[in-house]
């Protein structure tokens, strides 16, 4: 699934930080925010925005997501590139709208959302061409690749920075089609088939013994980390973002 | 059962650990399989599986054309064609065909159109013995089950329960060696060619340009099953056309890599038509029958990109649910990612029946990468929740979304209830307001909130004049 290649790109940007930021991942979206100004961005955080909407998109509430969806392309109006820290709320823009609009008329402006949406590490790789990041972390990095970045270019962009840190040792997680389990609401509506699903992939990274469990969403990091530590399995989660704040931000 | 229990889930939960356990480490066999037979194979088999989807697509989008085509170029080479257009009718002329012909014993391979039309039952109803002789499905009718996967019917099964159904049978002692399973079945099954009246099997293509039936089996059930006999009968999709010879070349090859890993499957064969001069051995009398059951249907609606399946099982086995559940997880003959999208569909007017089916996914989209023929089955999934949506079907333990879009869409209203639900960090499990929560509490932990606190520190350092230099340590 292809995104749209002449997205706009350039050092002034809007951050969508994501619901769950707001609930749970404050550290992440700062260490977004400092990520960004660390390679010369100015970032603009529209205060009024929420939802991409994936969670009624995908529970089949086309309505309801509609509202959200519209709501969302009003908040980020204009025309700067819009950096999302998560493959998942990046697709909604770029796959989830297509579907959700494709009988609808007056879509210029979730379709102009969509063209100017980036998935953070895309958008520092392809887009800003930063390919390396100066610092030392001896650490072993188990990278887990979210489904919803599936043919698209961040799990490559996610390694070139990952893997330019001195120090750093990326492991391949086995079972690489496997998901998390966590899939939104799905992991509410079916809460032991998530779990299952959850537990393979945890023992595909367990089986690593890794210092670090790496995404590019949090979402998937908190599903295998919530099963992890419910069993008392040790294994530290970090967004990519934050590892790459803490390894340095003199870049 | 609990009403707030979605049925796969709980299917999920009570299937025994050895079941799971099997079908979950045989599929992850076939996954890697799969993969690597491709990449060594080709060196962008994704271009092959877009080029399939897009031939496949094509003969959707002109089905009546080729489905004539086929018609005429089955009629020149001797065959007799058939149109049936719900099961029943089509169980109807398999049996009058039998009767016409005096044949009391039919042989079969395997092939999920008679699945679909539950066709051994009716036929043993009227006094006609049908045997399966692929050894899966063999197993599976001995048992009284049902296959829970398109390419391996017995992946539940292990090998001890197998040679029990045998002793059963009375083919020998009990004996759980693969290899002597496989002798007795054989010699069992040989018997029942030679005492056999008609050879019934499916069809994996047929192509309209030249009425060329193919049939892939790993077995050579389906040649014995046509040697021994002058009458064969096959039951066709009508989905199964494509266009021209040549296509089948592209399809085979994408068929037996994705389906187990092989590069063409042991036996593909290419029946031109019954007995005739050119062709001097095989069945005298040759009958095709198209199935619709609810086909032309689907291919009406906006999810038609499903009829392109060729029954290939690389969605289930890649499939996080699937891995958990078997087919039998999803009620109906098709299991899997392909079967959560059509069952509800040929369900017709009982679409609520299986309209839990497409909700019961991540989302995942490992099913879309692995299709030979690029199905966008996500997709699929999601336009058929938008249905069950838009009928007013419930859902158990799905969280309403109407107040979600409220809340989503009112940024004062999203603000206050982020910085309140910091309150939850200080309520026990057991008194969170959500019952799926609970559930989902039991063998998860959630992450502390940490409403607002983001929102604060954007707003604190805008406060603050921005400093270019040495703003970090």
């Amino acid at each position: 699934m292809p995104q749209n290649k002449s997205r706009p790109t350039g050092r002034k940007v809007m951050l969508m930080a994501t619901c769950l930021s707001d609930v749970f991942f404050a550290d992440m979206a700062k260490a977004t925010v400092e990520v960004l100004e660390a390679v010369g961005c100015e970032v603009i955080f529209p205060e009024a925005q929420t939802c991409c909407g994936q969670p009624a998109f995908n529970s089949g509430d086309f309505p309801a997501a509609e509202k959200v969806a519209r709501y969302t392309a009003e908040v980020f109006a204009g025309d700067l590139p819009v950096i999302v820290p998560s493959g998942s709320c990046a697709a909604m823009h770029f796959h989830g709208t297509d579907l959700l609009f494709e009988d609808k008329t007056d879509t210029e402006k979730v379709e102009n959302l969509a063209g100017r949406t980036w998935e953070l590490f895309d958008f520092l790789v392809n887009g800003l061409g930063v390919k390396q990041w100066s610092g030392t972390l001896n650490k072993k990095i188990a990278l887990h690749h979210s489904c919803h970045t599936r043919g698209s270019d961040t799990g490559a962009a996610m390694e070139t920075l990952l893997s330019s840190i001195e120090g750093v040792e990326l492991v391949e997680v086995g079972t690489p089609e496997q998901c998390c389990g966590f899939g939104g609401t799905f992991s509410v509506t079916f809460p032991h088939l998530s779990g299952e699903i959850g537990q393979v992939k945890l023992d595909s990274v367990l089986a690593q013994s890794p210092d670090l469990l790496v995404s590019a969403d949090m979402s998937c990091l908190m599903h295998m980390g919530g099963l992890a530590e419910k069993q008392d399995k040790e294994i530290e989660t970090r967004h990519a973002v934050q590892v790459l704040r803490d390894v340095g931000l003199n870049q | 059962m609990s009403k707030s229990v979605q049925p796969i889930d709980a299917f999920a939960r009570d299937l025994p650990r050895e079941t799971r356990d099997a079908v979950l480490s045989s599929v992850m066999t076939r996954t890697a399989g799969r993969k690597a037979k491709l990449e060594a194979d080709y060196e962008n088999p994704d271009d092959l599986r877009r080029l399939a989807g897009k031939v496949k697509q094509h003969t959707l989008e002109h089905l009546d054309e080729y489905l004539e085509q086929a018609e005429a170029a089955l009629i020149k080479n001797g065959a007799t064609v058939h149109f049936a257009s719900t099961a029943e009718d089509a169980r109807e002329q398999v049996l009058a065909i039998l009767k016409e012909n005096g044949a009391k014993r039919v042989v079969k391979s395997k092939s999920m159109v008679t699945e679909e039309i539950h066709l051994n039952d009716f036929l043993q109803k009227n006094g006609v013995e049908c045997v399966e002789t692929d050894l899966g499905e063999f197993i599976i009718q001995i048992d009284g089950d049902t296959p829970s996967h398109i390419v391996q019917p017995i992946i539940h099964k292990n090998r001890r329960q197998v040679a029990q159904s045998f002793e059963e049978l009375g083919l020998g002692d009990y004996n759980d060696d693969p290899q002597t399973i496989t002798r007795r079945a054989r010699k069992h099954l040989r018997e029942k060619y030679l005492q056999s009246d008609a050879g019934m099997t499916g069809a994996n293509f047929v192509s309209a340009e030249s009425g060329r039936l193919v049939i892939v089996t790993n077995e050579g059930n389906a040649r014995f099953g046509m040697a021994a006999n002058g009458l064969h009968i096959a039951l066709v999709g009508i989905e199964k056309v494509v266009p021209r010879d040549k296509d089948l070349g592209l399809l085979l090859n994408l068929l037996g890599r994705s389906a187990t890993a092989q590069q063409l499957t042991v036996y593909t064969q290419f029946i031109n038509g019954p007995r005739s001069k050119s062709q001097p051995s095989g069945p005298e009398q040759m009958h095709v029958i198209f199935l619709d059951n609810g086909r032309s249907r689907v291919l009406k609606s906006k999810e038609r990109d499903i009829l392109r399946c060729i029954r290939c099982g690389a969605c289930l086995n890649v499939c996080p649910v699937y891995r958990q559940t078997s087919g039998h997880g999803y009620r109906a003959v098709y299991g899997g990612p392909v079967g959560a999208v059509l069952s509800p569909l040929l369900a017709g007017d009982d679409f609520s029946k299986y309209a839990d089916l497409p909700k019961a996914s991540s989302l995942c989209g490992a099913c879309n990468e692995v299709c030979p023929v690029n199905i966008p089955i996500p997709e699929l999934l999601l336009r058929l929740r938008s249905r069950a949506n838009q009928e007013g079907i419930k859902s158990a333990g799905s969280p309403p979304m109407a107040p979600f879009a409220k809340l989503a869409t009112s940024p004062k209203l999203w603000q206050t209830a982020m910085t309140a639900s910091k309150a939850m960090n200080h309520l026990p499990i057991t008194m969170m307001p959500v019952r799926p929560l609970q559930e989902w509490l039991k063998i998860r932990t959630l992450p502390k909130w940490s409403g607002g606190e983001f929102r604060r520190w954007m707003r604190e350092r805008e406060g603050e004049p921005r400093m270019d230099t040495n703003k970090h340590e």
